[in-house]
């Protein structure tokens, strides 16, 4: 994967509105924005109540990932084009799951809905209506998710790439700064994880950095590149933006997300925890 | 245990509604305030950046209709910057345990 197969830029999505063969999608978790507001012909995907099981702490499987998209109306033919608010967090995260369920025609919107608001593009409160299909999702491809017990044998190893703040990395919060910090489990980080913060691979309006300065930033920051990597945050979905910062921008072979990553790890009984700004010993 | 689903996922919560009675004041360190152009107007719709001593990003939110910004952190030094059509601009904030109520102006560059 490289740039020009992952991403699209503000200019060439409003170009393109009415291309057929292209969803546009929008996901977030506070889908509000959408109904306030989105881009023409956009549909909307819910990250929590579509993409999230109802029951089981777990994402949708393939069966009900399949159903989703067919009762929003794309087909295993149509390129989807992701983007949303949160500088494409949600966005980045259901690009991992298109790609996890064998969706090879997904590309993100570079700068999601910042940039395009920012750049004052067109949005309309229109909500497409789109025929059903049947689509056929794919076994999931476990070799872009990684489970506890791989992170755990991975400490000392492997590249951990903790992508919150450091605030978070070193335990003093527990939870991005937006939100009530009542959270209950530990804070930290697992030890021997280099921490870069997501934020260090996007500019101000949201668009990713350039190759040039993504390679740097994750080589000054230590990431050994003949190494597998594993990116973890706190549920998942920064850590896939970062995921699609190193597999599908920078083309690294063998990077995996850590969905559970610190709610679930910080909440483990018994297993090794670091505190403070500095990656700990394994 | 406190309305787990306020904290279930990262997206930012509704800006213009009021602090959440179970938020301990006594204990969270809450920055809020009102995004306004030059001409002391609400700016709706402003991407807020909170960053740390470092620089660091930490958190964004978008203001609210009325311009209306909250970020839960911790005392000390911080720096919120702001982007919108009507400009952007950033202040620094000493922050306490509480409430501390911030004013940020953006302006074309």
């Amino acid at each position: 994967m490289s740039r020009d197969t992952a991403l699209v830029s503000a200019d060439w999505a409003e170009q393109n509105l009415d291309t057929p063969g292209l969803v546009f999608v929008e996901v977030d978790e506070d889908t509000t924005a959408y109904d306030g507001g989105h881009i023409p012909g956009a549909i909307k995907i819910d990250w929590k109540k579509d993409l999230q099981d109802p029951v089981r702490r777990d994402f949708v499987n393939q069966e009900q990932f399949g159903a989703l998209l067919s009762e929003r109306g794309i087909s295993n033919d149509d390129t989807v084009i992701l983007y949303g608010g949160n500088n494409n967090w949600f966005a980045a995260y259901a690009y991992w799951y298109f790609k996890l369920y064998g969706h090879d025609q997904v590309k993100l919107l570079d700068g999601g809905r910042k940039k395009w608001e920012l750049d004052a593009r067109p949005y309309t409160k229109d909500v497409p209506v789109r025929e059903k299909t049947s689509y056929s999702a794919q076994a999931p491809d476990l070799s872009i998710r990684a489970f506890r017990d791989e992170v755990v044998e991975a400490i000392g190893v492997k590249n951990l790439v903790d992508v919150r703040s450091p605030d978070e990395f070193a335990g003093r919060l527990l939870a991005p700064a937006h939100l009530p910090q009542e959270q209950s489990q530990r804070g930290g980080h697992i030890p021997t994880a280099i921490s870069v913060p997501w934020s260090k691979a996007a500019n101000e309006d949201g668009t990713f950095k350039s190759d040039d300065e993504l390679a740097k930033i994750y080589g000054d920051a230590g990431l050994d590149g003949s190494k597998d990597t594993i990116a973890y945050c706190r549920i998942g979905e920064r850590s896939s933006h970062t995921w699609f910062v190193l597999k599908e921008l920078l083309g690294q072979q063998n990077v995996k997300n850590y969905d559970g990553s610190w709610t679930e790890y910080g909440s483990l009984i018994g297993v090794p925890i670091a505190l403070g700004d500095e990656p700990g010993k394994a | 245990m406190t309305s787990p689903n306020v904290a279930a996922g990262c997206a930012a919560p509704d800006q213009s509604a009021p602090v959440p009675a179970h938020v301990d004041l006594n204990r969270e360190t809450v920055l809020t305030g009102i995004v306004q152009n030059a001409d002391g107007e609400p700016v709706g719709g402003a991407y807020v950046r909170l960053l740390d001593s470092t620089g660091e990003f930490t958190a964004e939110v978008v203001s609210s209709p009325e311009g209306v910004f909250r970020f839960f952190a911790a005392p000390g030094s911080w720096t919120l910057r702001a982007l919108s059509r009507s400009g952007n601009g950033e202040v620094v904030v000493d922050a306490t345990v509480g409430v501390n109520e911030v004013g940020l102006s953006v302006s074309p560059a």
